[in-house]
């Protein structure tokens, strides 16, 4: 039933929500001493207020751009992805591993290759529990979850003792070369005269990330491909009845949307650290289930939500830096924002749905 | 003219007779914006068998849903036995005497009769002394109503028609005066059906009340006292049955005059066009559900598949469709079709001249939360003129969703709107539309007007034999022998996987396919 | 200075509540967080313990992610933060980057090495600290056999080993020390329930006292080894408390000294290397009332005769990472 109108549901709700939530971690920022505008003010300052802060939440965003449109692709075809962990890291390791075998003279001709190896990685990984759900009928959400701590064990390996360690005690990998270091914002918007934070990490992966979602878009309600995803998604019984075959949509839907989780190492490894650390997808995986549950799958809520999740890993850093709000607390909001916009969307929903209803009786 | 207005018929009523079992006056009921059930009075008497009959979405189900409390009236009264009575939960409905044996029965499959009458009704914490108690009470019930139900078979080894009968029993059980049945012959053999009947005579013998919920005016004209129809979540009119034809119901059903015969001129037989020999088909959980069955089916031809629900049709249309693994040879237009391997899937079948109205459109033949649109191109997205190089021509294929909406009669005719937004009858003409346009050499189509209101009935009839009289073969699957009857031009029963026989409809009657329906062989066959 | 007027910028248009001003010093703790029971909280200590004593404030963030390391630096460089302390190795590669762009900050680094004219480097003589308690075992050890439960196997924690295994063998040349490693990821750092088990397999191959050096890890051995009745060694801080007369002594690695010594030493803090071993108190064992009972009068005697031997060069412990081999 067509109750409200898609601006609400779209954009009301949200904010709705985001409102709830903000007024829920005023309360506790409130509880603990610290004046929660003041807060507010910090963020905001602090994640927008400057080309360094801007840098660091485009940063962030990139990362659950990619994560969100892998839960997003995952999600129209009805599978729960919740292996974006996993398949990120992997993606990471096809990388590293690239970028350490190969010589290239110079970053633009890394990237593409770069960016098919780490998709092509996170494809990979996601095929095993996609083959094995789609052809052994084993669930995806334990499959997927097994293989992150898979995932995480093979890095662990490979950056405790394979030849990719550096020396030393951190599990990390060599460093790549100055050559294929990605230029980020400063580098790319120097030329244009606009000064910009040289240290932010944001880097020209932001763009790939928005070009993702634009090709998420147009494949997911343009092409055939995109279209048999969706029959799949929202109706096994009339995709089969289409022609559409489970095996085949399953499989392709989860390799899309590993890609994807892989991509996001060419953000994090190849744009930010320019070298692979242990750990690196730090939980971008699970949050893009957030950020697509937040962005209703849709490529441009996905961005926006992107954004947000970004603005409050940076600013909620900057809350910790200047505020002394300890990190548990900033995790608490993190967690409240997530809460309201995901698990308990209805709770709003409902009575603004009834909310509407009223009005149209009302002007009926 | 035998109708009375409602007015009319409450003035009589109070007047003569005692408090009605159920009263009620002023029912309203809305989702939304949509008016489910718009200022209902109705009264049934004690010991009567009162039918409510109306097209699908006329909201009968809401009114019976707020009978058993599963919905609360936004206004409206309800009385039973004279008494002002709230209901607000199902339990309170169970209190007031009311019981209801739904569509979908709600039975613990692999509990006993005994059990799953019991369930929820226990006198006390422990179960035992219930079961005994229970015990001796099922068997007095069972005998008295000629029920015949062995309190302790497992729910999942009895037909549907006893299955039926534990509902009632756990309803009588209740204690229950007054019984609700929803459409309680939908799954039923005409058997089964008659067997139906008769414990609902006797219940009324009894002195019970009962309300038959129906849309199939050949059972309100058999067993009913009197009948309300609705329509469009009102009362338009409550006659008693005695003095109403099928016609006049149909007539106030849908509002205006409706063919219940479908005209047709004799078929044109060409070549035959599918061929089937030996074929059987194993379904997921290794049951054979189609063991070894020929037939054909030739140009110019209706070949009506009848049998009750679970035979083995719905495995026959799915293997006919590409969608089901058979073993066995399939010829269509002499070209021997894949049953197994990789050519053996809905999209090879359609380009094989194969089109197929599901049973279930909900289920497959529809996306409903996609719009009509998308809807369209369902099977059918790499059709050229539905696609400009990589991407989709999403503009061609709504404006040819467009076109066939007018030709169809889609109300209304919105390539926009999603699919759940139309009425069953217009989904329908969208699914129709779909595969008919497609101009196929052979179209499936199962169930077609289940849940289709009787004007749209009435035009997807015309529109099947239409597509029969361009010598097209059609195969028709339905559970409902009169759509049989009146569309088919060879009649073919299935029972247990198997076809039982072939008869031609104007050599054969109701009886006798009813019975091949039940497994049983006349002799001829 | 551009990057300067973005950052002082930013922070002028934040409204500060703390009571900050320029020039305090300030801290950045690890990914586990300073109440980890041990490094970073000992860092954490030593940072209170200058509040305490001198009433300064000092800033301090908890990292959440990788990507905030070099981030935090900035922050605090650039808001004139004077020194910035960061408690564990992993910022390594943050402050190579980061310290040439700020001459002026100083910044002190914690177990591990950074060559930069304004970065003080605080190394821990780990293995004459666990070449002390490794005696200790070995002399109240009653089978022979001593223990030792690394946490994640990397060059660090072979050092607290080789140097155990020498001390072990110098108080009893027959002793047996039997090694294991937690694991070879971050995660061998937290996991008290493998650290448990590890305990009770060499319990099984006869130890009876187990040193862990393997962060929270050691909260499991430390537990197992006391439940079933055997002794344990802490590490870091002074664990004894934990298991009043069932550790025998902890392996004292006074992080809270350097960051207190940084903290007092402020802008002047001096740059390069700054070795904490035996000879200033930074490393040690623990004697306090909880161990009375099990360290001897005669062990602790012997240790502290081994102890000046080693400040006096008459002994020398072999250092694993000097080599990355040990000679036992």
């Amino acid at each position: 039933m067509d109750t409200m109108p898609k601006w609400a549901d779209i954009v009301l709700i949200p904010l709705i929500n985001l409102l709830i939530a903000f007024f829920l971690s005023g309360l506790v920022i409130w509880a603990i001493g610290k004046d929660p505008f003041e807060a507010i003010r910090t963020m905001v300052a602090g994640a927008f207020g400057s080309t360094d802060g801007v840098g660091y939440t485009l940063y962030y965003t990139t990362n659950f751009i990619f994560t969100g449109l892998a839960v997003a692709v995952a999600s129209r075809a009805a599978l729960f992805n919740i292996g974006g962990e996993g398949q990120v890291m992997l993606g990471g390791l096809g990388l590293t591993l690239l970028l350490l075998t190969v010589d290239f003279p110079h970053w633009a001709i890394a990237l593409p290759v770069a960016v098919i190896t780490s998709a092509a990685f996170g494809a990979g990984w996601a095929f095993v529990p996609a083959y094995l759900a789609a052809k052994r009928g084993s669930h995806i959400v334990v499959t997927t979850i097994m293989f992150n701590f898979i995932a995480f064990s093979l890095l662990g390996y490979m950056l405790v003792s394979s030849w990719i360690k550096k020396p030393g005690g951190v599990p990390e990998s060599l460093d790549f070369a100055e050559t294929v270091h990605l230029p980020n914002f400063h580098d790319i918007l120097a030329p244009l005269g606009i000064e910009f934070s040289k240290h932010a990490p944001a880097n020209i992966s932001f763009f790939i990330a928005v070009a993702c979602c634009v090709l998420f878009f147009v494949v997911m309600w343009h092409t055939q491909l995109g279209t048999a995803i969706r029959q799949f998604g929202k109706s096994e019984g009339a995709a089969i009845y289409a022609g559409v075959s489970p095996v085949k949509i399953t499989i392709i839907a989860m390799m899309i949307s590993g890609g994807l989780a892989g991509l996001m190492a060419v953000n994090a490894t190849m744009g930010e650290a320019e070298r692979l650390i242990l750990g690196f997808s730090e939980g971008a995986g699970f949050i893009g289930i957030a950020v697509a549950l937040m962005g209703r799958n849709h490529p441009f809520g996905i961005f926006l939500a992107a954004v947000l999740f970004g603005f409050l890993y940076q600013g909620g850093s900057e809350l910790s830096l200047w505020m002394g709000i300890p990190r548990e607390l900033v995790i608490v909001i993190q967690a409240l924002v997530i809460l309201l916009t995901g698990a308990l969307d209805n709770m709003v929903r409902m009575p603004v749905e009834r909310l509407f209803l009223h009005f149209r009786k009302g002007a009926n | 003219m035998s109708v009375e207005t409602q007015k009319g018929r409450q003035d009589t009523a109070a007047l003569t007779a005692p408090a009605p079992a159920i009263e009620l006056r002023g029912i309203s009921k809305s989702f939304g914006p949509v008016q489910a059930n718009k200022d209902i009075a109705i009264k049934v008497a004690k010991g009567t068998i009162h039918g409510i009959i109306g097209e699908n979405g006329a909201g009968k189900s809401t009114l019976m849903s707020i009978l058993y409390g599963f919905y609360k009236a936004d206004k409206g009264e309800i009385l039973i036995n004279g008494d002002h009575t709230d209901i607000p939960d199902s339990q309170a409905a169970i209190a007031a005497g009311i019981g209801m044996v739904f569509q979908h029965f709600k039975l613990v499959e692999n509990f006993t009769v005994l059990e799953n009458v019991v369930l929820g009704a226990e006198s006390g914490p422990m179960l035992r002394p219930s079961l005994s108690k229970a015990r001796k009470l099922l068997t007095q019930l069972s005998d008295e109503y000629e029920l015949s139900v062995d309190p302790d078979a497992k729910i999942e080894d009895l037909s549907v028609g006893h299955q039926q009968r534990v509902e009632i029993l756990k309803a009588l059980y209740r204690q229950a005066d007054i019984l609700i049945l929803d459409e309680p012959t939908g799954v039923l053999t005409p058997a089964e059906a008659d067997h139906l009947f008769r414990i609902l005579e006797g219940l009324r013998a009894q002195g019970k009340t009962i309300i038959l919920i129906t849309h199939k005016l050949r059972e309100i004209m058999e067993i009913t006292d009197t009948v309300s129809v609705m329509r469009r979540g009102q009362m338009t009119a409550t006659v008693k049955t005695a003095e109403t034809n099928p016609e006049q119901l149909a007539e106030l059903m849908v509002g205006r005059k409706v063919l219940l015969q479908v005209d047709k001129a004799p078929a044109k037989l060409g070549d035959p066009i599918l061929e089937v020999e030996n074929l059987s088909v194993v379904d997921g959980d290794g049951v054979e559900r189609v063991k070894g069955i020929n037939f054909n089916v030739r140009a110019g031809e209706i070949l009506g598949i009848a049998g009750v629900s679970g035979n083995g049709q719905s495995e026959l249309l799915e293997v006919l469709a590409g969608y089901g693994k058979g073993t066995g040879t399939i010829r269509m237009n002499g070209d021997t079709l894949d049953l197994t391997g990789t050519k053996s899937d809905a999209k090879t079948r359609r380009k094989q001249g194969i089109a197929h109205v599901p049973e279930d459109r909900h289920a497959e033949g529809l996306i409903l939360d996609f719009e009509a649109w998308e809807n369209t191109a369902l099977g059918y997205i790499d059709d050229p003129a539905y696609n400009r190089g990589l991407l989709m021509d999403n503009a061609a294929i709504r404006k040819d969703t467009e076109e066939k909406m007018e030709r169809f009669d889609v109300r209304p005719p919105n390539p926009r709107l999603a699919a759940k937004n139309f009425s069953g009858g217009n989904q329908q003409k969208i699914v129709l539309a779909r595969e008919i346009e497609r101009n196929p050499d052979l179209l499936l189509i199962g169930q077609p007007t289940r849940g289709v209101d009787i004007g749209a009935i009435e035009f997807i009839h015309k529109q099947i034999v239409a597509l029969r009289d361009q010598g097209k073969a059609i195969i028709l699957v339905s559970v409902e022998l009169e759509e049989i009857f009146s569309l088919s031009d060879r009649i073919a029963v299935m029972f247990d996987g198997h076809i039982m026989g072939e008869r031609n409809p104007a050599d054969t009657d109701e009886k006798e396919l009813g019975l091949l329906m039940a497994g049983m062989t006349t002799e001829g066959a | 200075m551009s990057l300067m007027r973005t950052l002082l910028g930013a922070a002028a248009t934040v409204t500060l509540g703390a009571t900050a001003t320029l020039a305090d010093p300030a801290i950045i703790f690890d990914l586990g967080g300073k109440f980890d029971k041990s490094f970073n909280e000992s860092a954490y200590t030593g940072a209170e313990r200058w509040k305490e004593e001198t009433g300064g404030n000092y800033l301090e963030i908890e990292l959440q992610s990788d990507a905030q390391r070099e981030q935090a630096l900035r922050a605090f460089a650039g808001r004139g933060a004077n020194p910035v302390v960061m408690a564990g190795f992993s910022f390594a590669s943050a402050l190579t980057e980061v310290a040439p762009d700020y001459p002026d900050t100083k910044f002190v680094i914690i177990d591990m090495v950074v060559d930069a004219p304004n970065v003080t480097s605080v190394v821990f003589n780990e293995h004459e600290g666990s070449y002390l308690v490794g005696m200790a075992a070995a002399m109240e050890s009653e089978t022979g056999t001593v223990g030792f439960i690394g946490g994640m196997d990397i060059p660090l924690i072979s050092r607290f080993a080789c140097g155990y295994a020498q001390g072990a063998k110098a108080a009893n040349a027959d002793a047996t020390v039997v090694q294991n490693m937690t694991g070879s990821t971050p995660a061998a750092w937290n996991d008290p329930v493998k650290g448990g088990e590890l305990t009770k397999a060499q319990i099984s191959q006869g130890a009876d006292v187990v040193f862990a050096a393997a962060g929270g890890t050691g909260i499991g051995v430390l537990q197992t080894a006391a439940d079933e009745g055997i002794l344990s060694i802490g590490v870091d801080s002074n664990q004894n408390f934990m298991h009043p007369g069932q550790v025998l002594t902890s392996m004292t690695k006074r992080v809270d000294n350097a960051v207190y010594n940084a903290f007092s030493a402020g802008e002047d803090v001096a740059p390069g290397f700054n070795v904490m071993g035996l000879n200033n108190d930074g490393v040690g064992y623990a004697v306090d009332e909880f161990n009375a009972s099990v360290l001897s009068a005669d062990t602790i005697a012997a240790l502290e005769e081994a102890k000046a031997a080693i400040i006096a060069g008459d002994i020398a412990v072999h250092d694993f990472m000097s080599d990355s081999t040990c000679p036992m």
